[in-house]
């Protein structure tokens, strides 16, 4: 219930004054309620969890935390040659 | 798929490990918060991969279990009920109450019914109105809004038979509770970067400064987690107490703002007793006055039992990160998830089931041969 997951908004409708979208995870697409991220569009990735997106998706804060990550793994190959 | 393969790319998952042993010179104990977090480090084996020097515990992050079956007795009880239509998130109708579960009382003729959503449930009201909707509301911040917006639409769209037993808890007075107590041998937390995608982070800065304990905020995925741990380790090592965002793709320092804005306006905070804690201040989250409409504690006037838990279940201490599943003498025993004793084993967020789940019960048994 929990596990928010991210998914790509490919739908923005109105539902009586709602606003909700589809979300498309991987294949399986899901009716999911946008209001708590006004600023997303479609396209944009959002984290949903229990049918309600609550985030969207920083992509360069995203590239950022990944590329963290791989100067470690470049920083120890070097240590180990 | 994107934003989840790339964080559990395996090379990664390796130079942390070696990234995390490298700066590691004494033992260090770090709770993880969230039960999907506990999730994944099971999942993946994160904590056997890990130096012996660093003991990941797991939290209270699993809402379903720290609901107090006092509360699961009143949903069950006001299920019986005639015209009564509850609903509740799948893992909630399993959690053994005192005499029995949701699916039980199911099984005996109410009309209990799974939801994905809360909307789900005020659809359903809609649909059928000559029945009363419940709508059983468990969850941490991260599932409170989504109740928020539900009561929203139920008292805007004026839906006279949907009210909801609001049970949410919120994740800062326990991390305050586990910190306090006389035993506690945590020295960093990983916070849960789903609840601070709601929150924020600022409600972490004062236990920072009062306990003197690193908290990171962290997502959910191998990558995230061993982040996460290595710049918990980082901060133990230098002596640094601070909060830092892990989870940045997600979690602004200010939250999600619309979001906190219909929570400040639909709940009010209430003291509540929590499984496995004592009662804790300002823990939980109540419908406020305005909604009190739509609260089905009030407009049924129901009333939490003091029912204790059974003693063969060690819950408590699992909750409180004292105990490991495996220590329970009763796990993958007289407890499975067929026939689960405690709440930890029901849910999909339980450490208990976690660990039944990555068959370290198998595990152990051939460790010790
Ligand atoms: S294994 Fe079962 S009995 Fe033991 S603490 Fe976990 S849920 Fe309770």
């Amino acid at each position: 219930m929990c596990l928010g997951i991210p998914g790509r908004i490919v739908r923005i409708i109105d539902e009586q004054g709602l606003r909700m979208g589809e979300i498309d995870f991987g294949g399986v697409t899901r009716k999911v309620c946008l209001a708590y991220v006004p600023e997303a569009l479609i396209g944009d990735y959002a984290i949903v969890h229990a049918g309600f997106a609550i985030s969207r998706v920083d992509e360069q804060a995203a590239a950022r935390t990944l590329e963290l990550a791989r100067e470690i793994e470049t920083q120890l190959a070097e240590e180990n040659e | 798929m994107k934003f989840l393969d790339e964080f559990r790319d395996a090379a990664i998952v390796r130079a942390l490990i070696g990234q995390i042993r490298g700066a590691t010179t004494r033992p260090w104990t770090i709770m993880e918060v969230c039960g999907g977090q506990t999730h994944t480090i099971v999942r993946y084996g994160l904590d056997e991969l890990l130096p012996r020097t660093v003991t990941l515990v797991h939290g209270p992050g699993c809402p379903v279990c720290v609901t107090p079956i006092g509360m699961i007795d009143l949903a069950i009880e006001l299920s019986t009920r005639p015209k009564i239509t509850l609903c509740s998130f799948g893992d909630m109708l399993r959690v053994p109450g005192s005499t029995c579960d949701l699916f039980d009382a199911r099984a005996a003729g109410a009309d209990v019914r799974v939801v994905y959503s809360p909307l789900d449930a005020l659809e359903l009201a809609r649909r059928e109105p000559i029945r009363e909707v419940v709508f059983f509301a468990v969850g941490f911040e991260t599932t409170a809004p989504t109740t928020a917006m539900v009561v929203h639409q139920a008292a805007r769209l004026k839906v006279p038979n949907f009210s909801v037993i609001a049970a949410h808890v919120r994740v800062p007075p326990a991390i305050e509770a586990i910190l306090s107590s006389d035993d506690n041998r945590v020295q960093g937390f990983l916070a849960a970067g789903h609840v601070c995608t709601v929150m924020g982070i600022d409600e972490y800065r004062p236990l920072v400064e009062k306990f003197k304990v690193p908290i990171i905020v962290t997502g959910f995925e191998p990558v995230d987690l061993l982040q996460g741990v290595a710049m918990c380790v980082a901060q133990l090592e230098e002596g640094r107490a601070e909060v830092e965002n892990q989870y940045a793709r997600s979690v602004r320092n200010e939250g999600n703002v619309a979001a906190r804005g219909l929570m400040a306006e639909v709940f009010t905070f209430v003291d509540r007793r929590w499984r496995g804690f004592a009662t804790l201040p300002k823990s939980a989250l109540a419908l406020s006055d305005r909604y009190a409409a739509y609260d089905a504690i009030r407009r049924f006037g129901l009333t939490q039992t003091r029912a204790n838990e059974p003693i063969e279940c060690r819950a408590g201490e699992v909750l409180r990160g004292l105990l490991k599943p495996l220590q329970c003498p009763a796990f993958g025993s007289s407890c499975t998830p067929d026939h689960p004793l405690g709440a930890p084993m029901v849910s999909a967020e339980g450490a208990c089931a976690a660990y039944f789940g990555a068959g370290r019960l198998a595990a152990a048994a051939t460790e010790a041969k």
